[in-house]
Formats: C-alpha cells, structure tokens, sequence
C-alpha cells in the first residue's frame, strides 16, 4: 500500500473501488518514447483521470493524483532524474541528467516520481496510483 | 479497434505557463467535494497577483515628476526594464519554478478575454484561483513588490509603494469585493509608515497592514511606537510578510535555491519576532493584532522554547514582560503556509504548541510553488471540525472584521 500526504490511502485498505472496467484509450504509436497520453475514463463521480507513459519501450500508467496534495502530477514536466557527479575524492563535479531515468513531476509543486515505479525518489512511501495497462495489436488498453 | 467513447483526451496534456489556472487548479474541485469546502467559510489571508504584468501603469501613479522620468527612460531605453523599472528584484527569484517543473510560479501567462488593463486581468486571475480552490475572501498582495523592503535606495521604496498603494486601492480593490488587502509599509521611513495608514486605512478592502522582506530594521525602535499606536487605534492588523533573499550574510553561503528559500523567509520572522516580544512591543500595545504571513509553522516552537529558556534566566533582559516569551506569541496569529506536513507528531504538536485553533489562519500563498490549497487544512486529521472552520476562515472573519 502507499499513502498519500493528507492520510488517506491510495491502494488496499482505501475507500472500497468500483468493479473494474478496461477502456481503449488509444493506439500505441500515439505514446512515444518518453511521451503521454493523459485521459479521462468514465463519467460522473467515478470518472478517474490517469496518465499513460512509454519508457524503455514499456507502458506505465498512473491516476493523475499527486500524493502531496492531488494535484495534476500526469500532466507535469518529463525529465531525466538530476545526479550529482563525485570525483574519487567526494568533490562535487555538478550535476547531470541520467539518461536511464524518465521522472515524472507534479506541476503544482514539483513531487517528482519515477514513472518505472510511481514513487519518490527520496521518500518511495509516497507514491501515484498505478493502473494496470497493457499492449495489444496496436492499441493501449487500461483497466480501472 | 476505436477509442471507448467513455474515454475523453485531455485538452491540454502538458501544463504549462500558458495553462488556464482554472485547469491548473481542477483538481483542487475534488477536495471541494471530498471535504463539503462549499460548506466553509474560507478565507485565504496571503496569497499573490502579478503586479508586473501592470507595471508601466503603476508608474503612472509616482507622486514624483523626477522619478516618473526616471522610470519612463528606463522603460523606454533597456531592453528589459519594461516591467522591472526602478524594481530591485532580487536576483535568484527566477530560480523558484525549479526548472520549468512548477510552470505556475514562472508566469501565469493564460488568455484573458474582455480585459482591458492589467487590473482587470489581475481581477480576473485572482477571481480563477479563489472559485477553483472554494475560497471566499482573498487577501492578495504583490510579488516582487514585496522585496521592497530591501531596495538599495529608501526613497525609491518608499515612492514605489506609495504608487503600487494608490493604483491598487483605484484599480483593483473596487472592481472585486471579495479581494481584500494589507498595503505595505515603507519601513525604512516612520514618517511615511503613518502617513500611508492615515492615506489607506479607511479605503474599502484595507484590512491592515504589512511589513515586508525588511529584516535589518529593528522593529522595537522608537521611531515605530507612533505608527504601532496609531494600527491599535484603529484596529487594524500588523503583518510581517517574510521574503527570500539569498544575498543576506547567512544565505549567501548557500549554493541552492532550497537552502535560501527553506532558511531566508524563516529567519527573516523570526528575527522581527524576537525583537517583538523581547522588547515586550505586546505589552506596550495589548490591543495590536499581530500576524506572521508565509513562514511556515516548524519555527514557532523552535522560537518559544529558545525564547522562553532564555527569558527565564536572563529576565532582567527583558523587564517589560510579565510572563514567558511564548505566551505573548501564542496570542498571536498565524498564516498556515508552508504548512510543513512531513511528520504527523510534530505538525500536531505544533498546532498544539500555538493553539492553532484560535490563532492560525489557512492561506495559500497562490501562485507561488510552495502554495497551498485548502484541503490541506480540511484533511489534518488531529483536529475536529470546530478547529478547521476557524483555521480555514472564521479566527480571520474576526481578526479583520469580515
């Protein structure tokens, strides 16, 4: 389970969920490498918002609902994960991009989160919900 | 295969600068719903507009034919100064949208259509945020303007606020009812101070006043006790607005914006709030009501117990009180953000500490990257609803007279 900053739990032990239901929500070559899709399935007071990610070729999908404060953390800024670089001495030699990564960031006060896990770089207790997507035939399928 | 046609696409899938903050803020509407918000009272006492998207009609308001000209060449011949003449805004400020990841706090650079001059733009800004976050009452004050407490030269501060002062009581406060403010002082000049209380206080929407970013003016000087009667008089709040500044003796040894931000606006009221109560300033003046605006809360506590151990065994430092540091301050009020919320037992013993219920007022701080919305306030879960209705608008219905 992970929790969220207001207490209220974002997985087992939460609010009971509606049954769940498996939506297309587009074709594959619409989520690029490193790009998103961010849409919202169903209507009414069930009606959820997530955002699909490719990484590395895989699909990750999450509920755009930031753990800090719920905001829109899916349709934030994409950027690599900043390392800072250490001599064998432990000088600093600045900071870089590490390529290997993709983050997501909340656009409302910055909470970045590792689309390969959803969670925070530093403090992985706080984390989106993720949501089961998967690849078939050219669509993008995601179940809720 | 085809798209559900229970799936719909997000407008916009990136947020940025030019994102409609009714957007930005959507989903601030499921707290609303999650927390019956609508059913609150809530004002926001701090939060900001964009005054230099009005900058060149601010200027107009300068009192001084000298320094009119002086902002009109600048305007006119440096390439960037159309919105920044005679401002000394700080450098590092530009620092704080993180690198494009907190687009709101760089610019809020959405359409306006119908309005016709940066106040009723600004009008119209405020009003988004206040119907997206369900919030009743706004106190809105500027953003860079508040660094003028630490302009090189006084006078210039001084002419500034007097002009942001006049253009923001003629343009903005009568077109919103529901905006209210606290002008700032230009502290670095007594004289001024009382003449801008005797010029404003009696405008609607003038709901007290502010000391801003200052922080190398002690506040217990002599020359302030004039100005300090003259707010208990006519029952108007004082406000310390506390500011960032990366280049005071300590911050400068720091090399990241976090560092800057997390200690400058901290020690900024925390400074102003020892001399306060030390200076016993609360037993001179009973009746002021004094609030700390945008410094968060982990210092409170911090100050009490340091005050307070200290008092005790050097009282002859302070004859003026009649009682513990910490006492005078929690009969103080405070605005709630950055509500440090990374540790349930410490927040609770904070609020505990400065009895929060009867002190603290919500605030967002809206559009700045650290805001907050209210139901951060609605979602604390040691404090029962009576707590939260006074937090999120009904101790600020009283300290102002709402």
């Amino acid at each position: 389970m992970t929790t969220t900053l207001d207490g209220s739990a974002a997985g087992p032990g939460g609010d009971p969920a509606p049954p769940a239901r498996t939506y297309d929500v587009g074709a594959s070559d619409e989520v690029a490498e490193r790009g998103r899709l961010v849409v919202t399935l169903g209507g009414g007071p069930d009606a959820v918002t997530i955002g699909v990610f490719r990484f590395g070729g895989t699909l990750y999908a999450y509920e755009n609902r930031c753990a800090h404060q719920g905001g829109p953390a899916c349709q934030g800024r994409i950027v690599s994960r900043v390392r800072e670089r250490l001599d064998d001495q432990q000088r600093s030699l600045g900071t870089v991009f590490d390529e290997t990564t993709m983050h997501i960031v909340c656009p409302w006060h910055g909470f970045e989160y590792d689309v390969t896990t959803g969670r925070h770089p530093g403090r992985p207790d706080y984390a989106l919900r993720g949501v089961s997507v998967d690849e078939e035939g050219g669509r993008i399928r995601v179940t809720v | 295969m085809t798209i559900d046609d229970e799936v719909r696409r997000l407008p916009t899938q990136e947020i940025t600068t030019h994102t409609d903050s009714r957007e930005i803020l959507a989903n601030a509407a499921r707290d609303t719903e999650r927390y019956a918000l609508d059913e609150y009272f809530i004002v926001d006492v701090d939060s900001h507009h964009v005054e230099l998207d009005s900058w060149p009609e601010i200027l107009k308001y300068l009192d001084s034919p000298v320094l009119r000209d002086t902002a009109e060449q600048m305007m006119k011949n440096w390439p960037n100064a159309a919105r920044l003449a005679l401002h000394n805004h700080s450098p590092g400020l530009t620092m704080q949208d993180v690198s494009g990841r907190i687009p709101h706090q760089a610019a809020l650079g959405e359409e306006t259509p119908g309005t016709d001059n940066g106040a009723h733009r600004d009008v119209t800004l405020v009003r988004r945020a206040m119907d997206a976050m369900s919030i009743d009452v706004q106190i809105v004050f500027p953003q860079p303007m508040l660094e003028t407490g630490l302009h090189p030269q006084p006078q210039i501060a001084t002419a500034l606020l007097q002009a942001y002062n006049r253009w923001f009581t003629a343009e903005v406060l009568p077109r919103e009812p529901r905006i209210k403010t606290m002008l700032g002082l230009p502290f670095e000049d007594p004289d001024a101070c009382l003449a801008t209380v005797e010029e404003f206080a009696d405008h609607p929407g003038v709901i007290g006043f502010l000391v801003t970013s200052q922080r190398h003016a002690g506040v217990h000087r002599n020359a302030y006790m004039p100005l300090y009667r003259m707010l208990e008089e006519r029952g108007l709040p004082i406000g310390f607005h506390a500011g960032p500044n990366q280049a005071d003796s300590m911050t400068s040894t720091m090399n990241k914006f976090l560092s800057a931000h997390a200690m400058s606006f901290v020690t900024c009221n925390m400074t102003h709030m020892t001399n306060w109560v030390i200076n016993g300033i609360p037993e001179r003046f009973p009746g002021l009501k004094t609030i700390w605006i945008e410094s968060g809360l982990a210092w409170v506590p911090f100050m009490m117990q340091r005050l307070d151990h200290e008092y005790y065994m050097r009282q002859s430092d302070a004859p003026l009180l009649t009682k513990p540091p910490s006492h005078y301050m929690r009969e103080m009020f405070y605005t709630s953000q950055p509500m440090e919320w990374t540790d349930d037992a410490l927040l609770e013993s904070t609020l505990r500490a400065i009895d929060a219920p009867n002190s603290l007022m919500y605030s967002s701080d809206w559009p700045h990257w650290d805001f907050d919305v209210p139901g951060r306030i609605a979602s604390l879960p040691f404090l029962d609803d009576h707590a939260k209705r006074n937090i999120l608008g009904e101790t600020a219905r009283k300290v102002f007279g709402l």
